[in-house]
């Protein structure tokens, strides 16, 4: 059937292996940063949504909206063109001089375009979880908290955000797993030292693609799965009654 | 067109990329969903033998990102000379890719219906094909329908990484516009984002509606 007239050279993609765990760093480094952004930026949105102020709700609709509704490399290639041209765009309607604040308006490094786009992802996804979330948690505790003589705040940070927490720990482990998952789209913004950066470098010089990739895909897959593994090993050691 | 150089030529070329877009999408769900269902029926009746390794592929396809799939079967297909376009090299891809999630929600749809239930309608004589017909089918629907729905809608978003392949779906024909005309950044890619909320965003809500009306009468 197969007529494979190749042969595999899996000891250069081995010698590799050093410079792609190396990647693999920058790669979890974006992952966790953007989902720190975005569990803090999901919350914010999450109350915003529920707000009695209604351009804070429309505020927080659209963001959720898009961030759902458009591919996550549209919103990365959104910031990483976007910004620019609307730094340009303020630079020339009021005359703000960005070269003087050391702010370069022609160019964003593709690091941060992958990280903002991600987190912006993150916050859209995670928000609607933690909304699902707050539902969980019956009004009346935080009606018990208040009568017991908690103050709005601590109501909702001692009472409230700990039972969230426990219904939204499982969504936010594989909104963590795809956010790493999702930072490989970096490539496409020139971004060069993550894991998939890495490896198409190395590709492009040696055109061993498919070994490369291979080895890719495996060190992709073991830190999803200790990150998986991790997330376990702790809801058992914290939700446990 | 509105004071911009984005000429309408751009915009009937971003068109047909959005086209290429849904065909993808089409062709990803349809192979998607038979396989899915097929391991799903699997995956929720078999023993551990079976069902434990058949997890443990379809869990592959889920932790490695899908453009490093992409590239991987697009170079595999090449050395193996089978000559796919990338197009079919794209669906395929996608077809498995969507298989795996498809998988867990027929499963969970097959699961969800009480084991009583069963029992019950195997016990009046029904057989087991006309159970699986008339009594999970229906009430597995709800459990699954809107879940369907959903991952339709996010594989038309990762069609957008068929770009590593070279497939000029809709996103890489906004890029190659912006290519061309980096000062239109904005309002190119303001279009294609456009174009995928028009199309994703009413589906989406189909979704949360159908959901929302059969827990009602849950």
């Amino acid at each position: 059937m197969f007529n494979i007239n190749y042969t595999f050279h899996w000891n250069q993609a081995f010698r590799a292996l050093p410079d792609m765990l190396e990647g693999a760093l920058i790669t979890l480094q974006i992952a966790v940063l953007s989902m720190l952004i975005g569990i803090v930026v999901g919350v914010l949105l999450a109350l915003a949504k529920e707000a009695r102020f209604a351009p804070l709700r429309w505020f927080a609709n659209t963001w959720i909206e898009i961030a759902r509704n458009t591919p996550a490399l549209f919103q990365v290639y959104m910031i990483y063109f976007g910004i620019p041209a609307v730094l340009q765009l303020a630079a020339s309607l009021f005359g703000i001089d960005f070269r003087a604040l050391g702010i370069n308006i022609f160019y964003l490094d593709s690091y941060w375009a992958v990280l903002v786009g991600i987190a912006f992802n993150n916050a859209g996804y995670l928000a609607e979880t933690f909304r699902g979330g707050l539902r969980a948690v019956p009004p009346t505790q935080t009606r018990a908290a208040r009568s017991l003589g908690f103050n709005a705040v601590d109501s909702f940070r001692l009472i409230v955000l700990p039972q969230m927490f426990r219904a939204v720990f499982h969504p936010m482990t594989n909104q963590m797993v795809w956010a790493i998952l999702m930072t490989s789209i970096g490539i496409f913004v020139g971004l060069n030292t993550d894991l998939t950066g890495i490896t198409q470098e190395l590709n492009a010089r040696t055109f061993r693609t498919f070994e490369f990739f291979a080895l890719a895909a495996a060190i992709y897959y073991v830190i999803a799965k200790i990150v998986t593994g991790g997330a376990r090993l702790i809801a058992w050691r914290l939700f446990r009654y | 067109m509105l004071g911009t150089s984005v000429t309408w030529g751009d915009v009937t070329f971003m068109m047909t990329g959005a086209g290429l877009t849904l065909a993808i999408t089409f062709w990803a769900m349809l192979g998607g969903t038979l396989m899915g269902m097929v391991f799903g029926l699997i995956r929720a009746q078999s023993p551990w033998y079976v069902n434990h390794p058949l997890g443990a592929v379809l869990d592959i396809l889920r932790s490695v990102p899908l453009l490093i799939q992409f590239i991987l079967f697009n170079s595999f297909q090449s050395i193996a000379g089978l000559g796919m376009n990338p197009f079919v090299v794209g669906c395929v891809v996608l077809a498995a890719y969507t298989s795996a999630f498809c998988t867990e929600i027929v499963r969970g749809g097959i699961l969800a219906v009480p084991a009583t239930t069963r029992k019950a309608a195997r016990s009046l004589g029904m057989t087991y094909w006309q159970d699986m017909r008339y009594v999970v089918l229906p009430l597995g629907t709800r459990v699954m329908l809107p879940s369907w729905i959903g991952l339709t809608l996010g594989v038309m978003k990762d069609t957008a990484l068929v770009y590593a392949i070279g497939v000029i779906e809709l996103l890489r024909s906004s890029q190659i516009i912006i290519t061309r005309k980096p000062h239109e950044a904005l309002i190119i890619l303001a279009i294609a984002g456009l174009i995928y909320f028009i199309v994703s965003f009413p589906v989406s809500r189909l979704g949360a509606h159908l959901e929302k009306k059969w827990r009602e009468n849950d």
